[in-house]
């Protein structure tokens, strides 16, 4: 047995003893190749049909380059130049306002007069010429849940506002669409129009109110347990509730209560309570507005 | 509540599965999307629009329209949240753009589509005298500030290939013509609309577009009786 365990050791020990010897051929062979590579890019270099790039042609490369990138690299490097075109009473001006208080990003808000745009809201939304607009680095985006959704991928990190899974992704989308099919058509009507009209619009808000109650359910928020999208959609017509109910003669709160504690429950966010105005003052406006429009 | 009619649904082996229509644009847009997702093999009902199944108003109670999407019984509706869904979960082609201010420019294109276009068109042929007028005036137009701010130089709205834009608006090469027949009526002009005119011969030919088409002379008969239904009321 000693004898056996001896033999064993000695073939161990043979074969041990070549491999640094291999190991430092391999190691050499790759050194050589690595300075093969070299002296052959040297080479190239002092070849004398060897084309330097022109200045020109220098230039353009290095501009494109700077233009292309100058987007991403004011975001990496911080310095973001954010305008918000919006009217304070527009609950989808609001929405932009909520999401971009909740991602703590320093925005510049103009108001406009909607009787009279100014040039940069013409040229920045040439198709609808509507606020709220939304321009990062001199490039619009209109339309505020499509502008929502871009503050999100912009600047994911902070208070993401879409949940990471497809499936409740595609879930939110299509109630902040309900909300954008429905909810400020409805509530046009209720406050501009009369008898038949109004009473329609009545119901049928009504309804679409208790769905997105339902939809709802015990959740605290649509999102879930963290403020979400389709929150963030509905909670500015909060601010119109009362228009509703006064010139509608009912009110939401007793049709949906678990809808009201809702928004009371966003409203104790600083992102929220600072961008919705008071209902009382919306109604106001809306007075005004129907004087002018001779709606009275 | 869902789940359980799925799961009935579900017999079948693959997971995903497809109620549509085959007249609807919004469904071919889904197919359209499937088959640049590479997902060949899928499970599709055809619903009947005029008498809907207990299984479309179970899934979609909300709209009650098609398309309705089942993937490993999750439930989706409206083609572009369906799209956008896709896109998330199956890898791929990307259907959006990787860069945030092209998905948006993509998104409010596709919206543009279906909130301006698409309404005014839909109108105008099952309509006549000033409603019609003021629909095909109105089409017109949106088709104009389409034609204006499509992007110079490039193939299709999603560059060199089709993408989520080019799926969204693939209607107005395939349907609008047949609308515009049966409706007696011309929205995008080859004089006045060249670039969206050309988008449209190249869309119409990809490979992936080419096989999945409704058959034209079928949509014609079929948009006619429609029509003729919407006015009789």
């Amino acid at each position: 047995m000693e004898g056996g365990a001896l033999k064993k050791n000695r073939w161990a020990t043979w074969l041990r003893l070549p491999l640094p010897f291999f190991l430092a051929l391999g190691i050499r062979k790759r050194e050589r190749e690595r300075e093969r590579k070299r002296e052959e890019v040297v080479e190239y270099f002092l070849m004398p049909n060897y084309k330097k790039p022109s200045p020109s042609f220098t230039f353009a490369i290095v501009f494109t380059y700077c233009a292309t990138t100058a987007h991403k690299r004011s975001i990496m490097s911080g310095k973001d130049e954010v305008v918000l075109l919006d009217f304070w009473p527009s609950p989808f001006g609001m929405r932009l306002r909520i999401a971009l208080s909740e991602k703590g990003v320093d925005y510049e808000c103009r108001e406009e007069n909607l009787s009279d745009k100014s040039q940069l809201l013409l040229r920045s939304n040439p198709v609808h010429k509507k606020i709220p607009v939304l321009i990062h680095n001199g490039k619009p985006v209109c339309e505020s849940l499509i502008a929502v959704q871009y503050v999100d991928e912009v600047w994911p990190r902070r208070s993401p506002i879409l949940p990471s899974d497809p499936y409740a992704r595609a879930q939110a989308r299509f109630w902040a669409d309900y909300i954008d099919k429905k909810i400020y058509d409805l509530g046009r009507k209720i406050w501009a129009a009369k008898g038949e009209e109004q009473e329609a619009a009545k119901r049928e808000l009504i309804e679409c109110l208790k769905l997105l109650e339902a939809e709802l359910g015990d959740k605290p928020y649509f999102g879930g347990e963290s403020f979400g999208f389709v929150d963030v959609a509905l909670v500015p017509f909060y601010s119109w509730f009362y228009t509703y109910d006064t010139c509608g003669n009912f009110s939401v709160e007793t049709e949906c209560p678990k809808l009201i504690l809702w928004a009371k429950r966003c409203l104790e966010k600083e992102s929220v309570s600072k961008v919705l105005p008071d209902g009382e003052k919306v109604y106001k406006l809306v007075l005004e507005l129907k004087n002018q429009l001779g709606l009275e | 509540m869902i789940f359980g009619s799925v799961k009935m649904a579900m017999a079948d082996q693959t997971n995903v599965k497809l109620l549509g229509m085959w007249a609807s644009p919004f469904v071919r847009r889904v197919q359209w999307a499937l088959s640049l997702k590479g997902v060949i093999s899928y499970d599709y009902v055809e619903e009947d629009i005029l008498n809907k199944s207990s299984l479309l108003l179970e899934l979609n109670p909300v709209h009650q329209k098609v398309p309705v999407l089942i993937h490993d019984g999750k439930v989706i509706c409206e083609s572009l949240v369906i799209l956008e869904y896709m896109d998330e979960t199956w890898k791929g082609i990307p259907l959006l753009p990787h860069d945030p201010h092209g998905r948006a420019m993509a998104r409010f294109w596709a919206r543009f589509s279906d909130e301006k276009l698409e309404p005014n068109a839909w109108t105008a042929m099952c309509s006549e005298g000033e409603e019609k007028e003021g629909a095909l005036k109105r089409a017109i137009e949106a088709a104009s500030k389409i034609e204006e701010q499509l992007i110079k130089g490039r193939r299709f709205f999603g560059g060199d290939d089709i993408g989520y834009l080019d799926v969204a608006m693939g209607w107005v090469a395939c349907w609008l013509p047949v609308w515009e027949e049966v409706g007696a009526m011309s929205i995008v002009d080859p004089a006045r609309h060249p670039r969206i005119t050309s988008w449209a011969g190249d869309f119409l030919s990809h490979p992936l577009i080419r096989t999945n088409l409704p058959p034209k002379d079928e949509m014609v008969d079929y948009f006619h009786g429609k029509r003729k239904r919407i006015m009789a009321h």
